[in-house]
């Protein structure tokens, strides 16, 4: 036993004793995540679905609330979120094979990607307050249409809000495992296991920047 | 076990690929295709992100029980769009019942 422990790399995540093998083990950590983000799947679904079922009644409002958002951002923020994928899944296979500096490194470009991307979302947030395209009392849109343009926008920042929530806390972990990493302490399934947090949250994105930013567009 | 996963190579054909899909749903939202803008882009979409889960997340090389809980939260999804648009879609297929509002 104590010979089989000594051939256990110090990167490996030990095996707890209410799992018989590592492989069990890891299972159910995946297994444990994907419940989670399946309830993340119906957190942002029920936004989305919401967002959806008010676009199909107001189709011609949101179209118009949609050209008020910059294609352009919206598409190199998705290019960004995608190569922070990346990025991660490199830092996930460095972590496998114990290659530390590597980690390390693919965590903090995963960091930074993340950060450029939430940059970009607060010069556009900023952006739409110049523009009165804020929900609330400062909101102002010339038309008839004005009251549901401002029903998009509201959802607009309802759910890229609390997309950039979710980057935030992702980066966040990523910062204490990159920490960690560096000071030599990193097991590689919580790697692993962060690493579907961060994909999670960029497939969210895959379907947000279509669904907000594409719509009606040749118009 | 410790390399359960795609090769750097294959992560990178992924990623580029992902990439393609993203301009390729930038440069056909400015095309008029009629409804089919709407079902084009979210067929990208579901596409890329198909890549993602079995590529990036190691889905492809998971066990089936990973699956299964896969798959689940995706099945919830698709009840509560489909339930939802059931209703929502279909209430002006008939006409309002007698004395209606009560």
């Amino acid at each position: 036993m104590a010979e089989a422990q000594a051939a256990i790399p110090p990167y490996q995540t030990p095996l707890h004793r209410q799992f018989d093998a590592l492989e069990q083990q890891h299972e159910a950590d995946t297994v444990g995540m994907w419940v989670f983000l399946g309830t993340e799947i119906l957190f942002f679904g029920g936004l989305i679905t919401a967002y959806s079922i008010y676009r199909s009644i107001y189709w011609r409002a949101f179209g118009e609330g949609s050209r008020h958002l910059d294609v352009m951002t919206g598409a190199i923020m998705t290019l960004i979120l995608l190569a922070s994928s990346l990025t991660m899944a490199l830092a996930v296979h460095s972590a496998q094979s114990g290659r530390r500096r590597k980690l390390v490194l693919f965590l903090l470009f995963t960091i930074l990607l993340g950060a450029i991307f939430l940059g970009l979302k607060g010069y556009e947030y900023h952006h739409k307050w110049e523009e009165h395209l804020v929900p609330g009392a400062r909101f102002h849109h010339q038309g008839p249409l004005a009251r549901q343009v401002q029903l998009f926008v509201f959802f607009y920042f309802a759910l890229t809000g609390l997309h950039a929530l979710h980057m935030l806390i992702g980066i966040a972990i990523l910062a204490v495992l990159a920490l960690r990493a560096a000071l030599g302490r990193f097991q590689n399934y919580t790697i692993e296991i962060t690493g579907l947090y961060w994909h999670f949250v960029d497939i969210v994105w895959i379907f947000l920047f279509p669904l907000l930013y594409l719509y009606e567009r040749h118009a | 076990m410790t390399q359960s996963g795609p090769t750097v190579r294959l992560y990178a054909l992924v990623f580029a690929a992902l990439g393609a899909l993203a301009l390729l749903t930038t440069a056909l939202a400015y095309r008029d295709l009629g409804i089919f803008n709407s079902i084009i882009a979210l067929l990208i979409a579901a596409t890329k992100a198909a890549l993602v889960i079995l590529y990036f997340m190691h889905v492809r090389y998971a066990g089936r029980l990973t699956w299964v809980f896969v798959v689940a939260g995706f099945c919830w999804l698709a009840i509560l769009l489909g339930l939802s648009a059931s209703d929502y879609l279909t209430r002006d297929w008939l006409p309002p019942p007698q004395g209606f509002p009560w």
